[in-house]
C-alpha cells in the first residue's frame, strides 16, 4: 500500500467549508438564547466613579445588567498570564489582576466594564447605550519607549516594568565586542499587529438548571486550556461541569488562545441570570479587543570581523505587553524571542536583555510566530546590513556563519537537532537567480525604478513546548499533546486529538498519519478535536505544535493499537505474537501466511468468540475493546530552518513598493501533505508582507485606536503579491519518530526581515522602518536623490 | 443598527413623498448601511430607490453621457457606450474600491454622498456634468459644495448625471491602500474650448485645480506643467498621507493623466 504521507491528499474539510457547511460558534443558537452586548471603556485610562444600570434595566427586552462590582462579589477570578518570568535581578515579574468586567479602572479603550443582556440583540445594545458611567479619564501611557518613565498605571507596578529579563552573558559579550573589527548596529521598530482572523471571536453559553453543567460552544484555539483556566483561575465551574466546545473556527493566529473577558463573563452570567446567552464580537470589538501581535522597540548590535566573522551580539528590547499580561504575553517577548535571537549563526558570545512594560493599549500576546519573528527581524537586519558594510555578498557572509555541525549547540539556550542551512541558502539562490540580480536591477532603473534584494535566512524553535526543555529554563508548564484512537467494533476509526484544527487542515493530515500507522483507507477514519466531552484533556494549537506533538500522540497511540492488534491475532490464528507481522493493515502469521486483518481483529476485541469457538480471542491479561491512548511530550523543540530571498521594485515617484518575485526554501524534515504545507506559507508569507509593507496600527497620543476598521487598518490582499516560488530541503528531526518539524509559522517569521532588506536595499542602504508604506518610501526616495546630487 | 420604516418605491414621486429629514434615500447602501450600523446615522424611513426603473441606465447623445442614479460602478465600467464615449469615466468607474463595492455602489449615492475621497465628483467637475434632480438642473461647480456635502435639499432625488464628452480625458488615482478610496485622484478632461484638471482626495471637497488647468488649457503637454509645484497648503494630512505627500501625487498623476490622454 502506497504511503499516505508524503502526497497531496484534498482537504477533507474543504468539502464543508467551501460549500458554506461550516458550523462556527455565531452559527449556534440555543432556545429561549439572550443576547449580550458590552458596555466598552471609551478611554485608554480611567477611573470608574460609578457605574448606574438603572436605566438600563428598564429599558425594553433587557434581561440582566452585571457590572464588575457584581463578578468581583462572586469572586470570580481574572484573566490570567501563562508563564512567569523573572527578573535579572532575580525579582519575579509584576502582573496586574485583570478582571473580566472593569470595577474601579479601565485601562484600554475597549475594556468591557459592564454587560447588558437582553431578549434581541437591538434591545441589548438600547440597553448598552442607557448603562451610565462616570469616568475620570486619567493620561494614558501609549509609547512603550516612554512608558518606563511615565505615571505607574497598575498600582505596585513600578515604572510600569513587568520585568527586566536577561538571557545571556554580559561579561562575555563586552569581551567578544572588545575584539571586534566593527560593530554593526541597528535600531528597529517591530511595529504593532491586529491578528484580523476572519471569524470574529463568539461565544455562545448554555447553563443546564438541572445538571448545573455549563456548556461554552466559543472560538477557541485550545477549548481544553480554557475550561481548565476558567474552573482553575475563573472558578466559573468545576471543570467537570464544565464543558467547552470550539466547533469550526475561522482563523486564530494566536488570538483565540486566551480566554477572554467575554467568555467568563458569560459562563457565569448563564448561570445567573439562568437563561443561555448569545455574543458576537462585531469587527471594531475585535480590533479593539482581540489580542495584538508584536509591538517591540529594539537596539541590537552585532561585532563583526572584517572578514565577516560574528564574535558577538547583543539584544537590548522593550516589549510592549498592552494593558495586561496574557496567557503567552509575557513569555512570548522572553523565551520564545531571547534565544531565537542568534538565529541561523555561530555567534561565540550573545545576551538577549528585555524589559516588558504596561500601556494603555490592546493586550499584546503570541502572534503567528510569536517571538520568533521579532528574534529573526532582528539579526537578519544585523546581518545584512554587516554585508553592507563589510562589502561581502549578503549570501556569503551567511554562508560565513552557518554552524557546519549538527546538532548545533548554540550560545544562549537551543540545540539544534538537525539541518542543512547551506543547502538551503544555495537552493533559493538557484530558484531565486540570485546571480541574474544585477542585470534585472539594470533593467530597472532604465524604467526609472529602484530595484532590491533581500535575503533572510531563519531558523526556529516550535512544537511548542517540551517540559524538558522549557523547566530547564525555569519557566514552568510544559505542553504535550494527547491522542486517543477508538476503533469501533465494524472498524471505523475515531482519532481524538488535544490539537485545534482552525485553518491547520487535521481532519486531512491526521488522517494520512493514522491511515498510515494503521493500514486502512483515510475515509475510515474521522478526527475528532475542539470538544472537551470528547477525547482526552489536550494543550491546542499554537506554536506550530499539531503535527510535531499531537500528530506523534496520534502515532503512537496507533502504535500501542497495534502492539494489542498483534497479541489478539496472535492468539486468534493460534502463534506466537513473534510470528505474527503487521503490514498493510493485515496481521500476517510468517510461517503460515495465515491472517487476520485489522478490522477483523477490532471486530474480535469488541465481540469476541463465535459459535463453536472454545476459546476467547482476547489473550490473557488483557481486556476487551481497542481503544488506546497516548500523551507525546518531545525531547525537545522542533527546529525549522530556511532561507527565503525578495525582489522588490519600488516607484520612486509614488514610493510605492513591488514585491516582484519571492523565493522561500524551507526545511520541514518530513511533509506529510505538501499541498497543504504550502498553504501554510503560503498564508504565512501574506502575513509577513503585510506586516513588512502595510499593516500599521497606530493608536493617537490619548490612546485611541486610530485603525480600527478596514477604511484604515491595512490588510494586504492577493493582489500584493507576486506568486511565491516555493522549495525545500530536507534533514528529518530527531526528536519525534515522524521525523517532521512545524510549519505553520515559518512563513511570517522568514518573511518581514526578507521584504525589507529588499526595500533597504533598494533604497541603497536607508534604513527604514516596518510598514514601508508608500509615503515612507517616497520620503526615504527622495532624500537618496539628494544624497547622490550631493555625491555627485 | 436601530429600527427604521423600510419603503422600497416605484416610482420618484412616492419616493420623494416620504422623504423627510428624518429620511434616507437607500441605493447602493455602501456608505448609509454601514454607517447605521456604526451608529453614526440613524433614520425613521429608509427609502430604497433601487426600484425606480427610471433611475437606471446610460443613455450617450452626441454631446452627453447622461447616467442614471441607481447605475452601478461595475455597469458603468462594462459598458461599451461609455467606453466609447468616455473612456476615462468606465475607467474610474472600474477602480472604485473593490468588486463588492462595484457591484453595489451607485453614482447618485457616490455624489450626494460627496465624500472627499470618492472618484466621481472628479469626473463631474472635470467634464462639466449637470446633475439632474427630480426639482432642477445643478451644475457640477455648485453641487460639491463642502465636505459631505452638496446643494441637494433635504428630500431632493438625484435622477441623473449628464456628463459633457471630451476630446480626451483621463483619470489617475493613488488609491488608499486599506479602503482603495483615492488618497489622490486626478481628472484631466481636455474640451474644445479648455482643459478641466479636477482633483479628489487632496482637500475637503473635490476642486478644479486652476494653475494647472489654465497651463494645459494653453499647452495641453506633460512639459506644459513639468516642475510646476503644487502647494500643499489647505491639503488633507492624516495618518494615510500627509499633506506634502499629497500636493506630490496631484502634480505626479496630473502629468500621467495628461501622458495617458
Ligand atoms: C470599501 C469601500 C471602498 C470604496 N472605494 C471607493 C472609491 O475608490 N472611490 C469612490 O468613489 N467611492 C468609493 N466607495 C464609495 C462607493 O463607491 C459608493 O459610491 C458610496 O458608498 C455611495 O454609493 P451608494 O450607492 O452605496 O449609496 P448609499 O450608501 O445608498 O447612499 C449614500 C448617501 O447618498 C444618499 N443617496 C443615495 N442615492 C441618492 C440619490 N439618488 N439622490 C439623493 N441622495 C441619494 C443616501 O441617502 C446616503 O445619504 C467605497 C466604499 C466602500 C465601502
Amino acid at each position: 500500500m502506497a504511503s499516505l504521507v508524503g502526497s497531496r491528499v484534498e482537504r477533507k474539510e474543504d468539502t464543508r467549508f467551501l460549500q458554506g457547511k461550516g458550523r462556527y460558534t455565531a452559527d449556534i443558537n440555543i432556545a429561549n438564547q439572550t443576547y449580550a452586548v458590552f458596555v466598552r471603556s471609551p478611554h485608554a485610562r480611567a477611573k470608574i466613579k460609578s457605574v448606574d444600570t438603572s436605566k438600563a434595566l428598564k429599558s425594553s427586552g433587557v434581561v440582566g445588567v452585571l457590572t464588575g462590582k457584581e463578578i468581583a462579589e462572586d469572586k470570580i477570578g481574572g484573566l490570567i498570564a501563562g508563564w512567569a518570568i523573572r527578573s535579572e535581578d532575580g525579582s519575579e515579574m509584576k502582573v496586574p489582576a485583570n478582571p473580566p468586567l472593569a470595577k474601579d479602572v479601565a485601562n484600554f479603550v475597549g475594556e468591557p466594564v459592564a454587560v447588558v443582556f437582553a431578549e434581541t440583540l437591538d434591545e441589548a445594545k438600547e440597553g448598552a447605550e442607557k448603562v451610565k458611567v462616570d469616568y475620570k479619564v486619567l493620561k494614558a501611557v501609549v509609547d512603550p519607549a516612554e512608558a518606563m518613565k511615565s505615571d505607574a498605571i497598575h498600582d505596585g507596578v513600578d515604572k510600569n516594568l513587568c520585568y527586566d529579563w536577561l538571557l545571556g552573558d554580559r561579561k562575555a559579550v563586552d569581551e567578544a565586542f572588545a575584539k571586534a573589527d566593527k560593530i554593526i548596529k541597528v535600531d528597529l521598530i517591530n511595529n504593532r499587529l491586529v491578528p484580523n482572523a476572519m471569524e470574529p471571536r463568539a461565544c455562545v453559553v448554555d447553563y443546564n438548571t438541572a445538571s448545573e453543567e455549563i456548556t461554552l460552544y466559543t472560538t477557541s484555539q485550545n477549548p481544553h486550556l480554557s475550561r481548565l483556566v476558567m474552573s482553575a483561575f475563573g472558578g466559573v465551574a468545576p471543570e467537570n461541569k464544565l464543558r467547552v466546545v470550539a466547533p469550526d473556527v475561522g482563523g486564530g493566529f494566536g488570538s483565540k488562545i486566551n480566554v477572554y473577558n467575554e467568555e467568563i463573563v458569560c459562563s457565569w452570567a448563564s448561570k445567573k441570570i439562568e437563561r443561555p446567552i448569545k455574543w458576537v464580537a462585531e469587527r471594531t470589538e475585535s480590533f479593539l479587543t482581540d489580542t495584538h501581535g508584536r509591538d517591540h522597540v529594539t537596539h541590537a548590535e552585532l561585532a563583526v570581523t572584517n572578514d565577516g566573522k560574528f564574535l558577538g551580539f547583543k539584544n537590548e528590547t522593550i516589549a510592549n505587553l498592552g494593558a495586561y499580561a496574557r496567557v503567552f504575553g509575557t513569555v512570548t517577548p522572553t523565551y520564545l524571542f531571547g534565544p531565537c535571537a542568534t538565529g541561523v549563526y555561530v555567534i561565540p558570545a550573545a545576551y538577549s536583555n528585555v524589559k516588558a512594560v504596561y500601556t494603555n493599549t490592546a493586550p499584546v500576546d503570541a502572534y503567528r510566530g510569536a517571538g520568533r519573528p521579532e528574534a529573526t527581524y532582528t539579526i537578519e537586519r544585523l546581518v545584512e546590513k554587516a554585508a553592507l558594510e563589510l562589502g561581502i555578498d549578503k549570501t556569503e557572509i551567511r554562508m560565513k556563519n552557518f554552524p557546519t555541525q549538527f546538532p548545533f549547540k548554540q550560545t544562549l539556550v537551543h540545540t539544534v537537532d538537525s539541518g542543512d542551512y547551506v543547502a538551503g541558502l544555495e537552493k533559493a539562490k538557484q530558484m531565486a537567480d540570485y546571480k541574474g540580480f544585477e542585470a534585472r536591477r539594470k533593467k530597472s532603473e532604465a524604467n526609472g525604478k529602484l530595484r532590491g534584494i533581500g535575503v533572510s535566512s531563519y531558523f526556529e524553535a516550535c512544537g511548542i513546548a517540551p517540559s524538558a526543555a522549557v523547566m530547564s529554563l525555569g519557566c514552568g508548564v510544559g505542553l504535550w499533546e494527547s491522542a486517543e484512537v477508538r476503533f469501533n467494533p465494524t472498524g471505523q476509526i475515531s482519532v481524538f486529538t488535544g490539537a485545534h484544527s482552525h485553518g491547520q487542515s487535521h481532519d486531512t493530515t491526521f488522517a494520512q498519519i493514522a491511515a498510515d500507522e494503521l493500514g486502512v483507507p483515510m475515509e475510515n477514519i474521522d478526527v475528532v478535536h475542539g470538544d472537551t466531552d470528547k477525547g482526552t484533556f489536550g494543550m491546542g494549537t499554537y506554536g506550530s505544535r499539531s503535527l510535531t506533538v499531537g500528530g506523534i500522540a496520534i502515532v503512537n497511540a496507533c502504535k500501542k493499537i497495534v502492539a494489542k492488534g498483534k497479541r489478539v491475532a496472535a492468539k486468534m490464528l493460534e502463534v506466537n505474537e513473534d510470528e505474527i507481522e503487521f503490514k498493510d493493515g493485515e496481521f500476517v502469521a510468517l510461517k503460515s501466511n495465515k491472517k487476520k486483518t485489522i478490522g477483523e481483529v477490532a471486530f474480535a476485541c469488541y465481540l469476541p468468540g463465535q459459535r463453536d469457538e472454545m476459546k476467547s480471542p482476547i489473550p490473557e491479561g488483557d481486556e476487551p475493546g481497542l481503544i488506546e491512548s497516548s500523551f507525546f511530550d518531545p525531547a525537545n523543540f522542533s527546529f525549522p530552518a530556511g532561507s527565503h530571498i525578495c525582489e522588490v521594485e519600488i516607484d520612486p515617484d509614488t514610493g510605492n513598493v513591488k514585491v516582484e518575485k519571492y523565493t522561500a526554501v524551507d526545511d520541514f524534515g518530513r511533509i506529510v501533505n505538501p499541498m497543504i504545507v504550502e498553504g501554510q506559507v503560503h498564508g504565512g508569507i501574506a502575513q509577513g508582507i503585510g506586516q513588512a509593507l502595510h499593516e500599521n496600527t497606530q493608536y493617537d497620543e490619548t490612546g485611541q485606536l486610530m485603525t480600527a476598521s478596514y477604511m484604515d487598518y491595512t490588510m494586504p490582499r492577493a493582489d500584493n503579491f507576486p506568486e511565491f516560488n516555493l522549495g525545500f530541503t530536507c534533514t528529518h528531526a530527531t526528536s519525534n519518530p515522524l521525523g517532521v518539524k512545524g510549519c505553520g509559522e515559518a512563513g511570517a517569521i522568514a518573511s518581514p526581515p526578507t521584504v525589507m532588506n529588499a526595500v533597504i536595499d533598494a533604497l541603497g542602504g536607508q534604513e527604514i522602518s516596518m510598514p514601508a508604506t508608500a509615503e515612507k518610501v517616497w520620503k526615504a526616495c527622495k532624500a537618496m536623490k539628494k544624497s547622490n546630487a550631493k555625491a555627485a | 443598527m436601530k429600527s427604521f420604516n423600510y419603503h422600497a418605491p416605484k416610482d420618484v414621486k412616492d419616493a420623494s413623498k416620504l422623504a423627510s429629514s428624518n429620511s434616507a434615500f437607500l441605493a447602493g447602501g455602501m456608505t448609509t448601511i454601514p454607517s447605521m450600523k456604526l451608529g453614526l446615522a440613524s433614520y425613521k424611513d429608509v427609502i430604497d430607490i433601487k426600484n425606480i426603473k427610471k433611475l437606471s441606465g446610460i443613455k450617450v447623445s452626441g454631446k452627453s453621457v447622461t447616467i442614471g442614479a441607481t447605475t452601478k460602478h461595475a455597469e458603468v465600467a462594462a459598458s461599451k457606450d461609455v467606453k466609447k464615449a468616455i473612456p476615462a469615466l468606465a475607467k474610474l468607474a472600474g477602480n472604485i474600491g473593490d468588486a463588492q463595492v462595484r457591484n453595489r455602489g451607485t453614482i447618485g449615492g457616490s455624489i450626494s454622498n460627496n465624500d472627499p475621497s470618492a472618484c466621481y465628483p472628479s469626473a463631474c467637475m472635470a467634464l462639466n456634468a449637470v446633475i439632474h434632480t427630480n426639482k432642477r438642473k445643478i451644475d457640477a461647480d455648485k453641487f460639491f459644495t463642502g465636505m459631505f456635502e452638496t446643494a441637494l435639499k433635504s428630500g431632493e432625488l438625484v435622477e441623473a448625471v449628464e456628463f459633457e464628452i471630451p476630446e480626451k480625458a483621463d483619470y489617475q488615482k493613488h488609491p488608499n491602500p486599506a479602503s482603495r478610496y483615492a488618497i489622490i485622484g486626478v481628472f484631466v478632461a481636455k474640451h474644445k474650448k479648455d482643459v478641466n484638471v479636477a482633483v479628489t482626495g487632496a482637500k475637503s471637497c473635490v476642486y478644479i485645480d486652476q494653475d494647472l488647468s489654465k497651463k494645459l488649457s494653453s499647452n495641453f503637454s506633460v512639459s506644459a506643467i513639468e516642475g510646476m509645484e503644487v502647494k500643499s497648503s489647505g491639503m488633507n494630512s492624516d495618518m494615510h498621507a500627509s499633506a506634502e505627500y499629497r500636493a506630490n501625487l496631484v502634480s505626479l498623476y496630473a502629468k500621467k493623466a495628461v501622458e495617458a490622454c
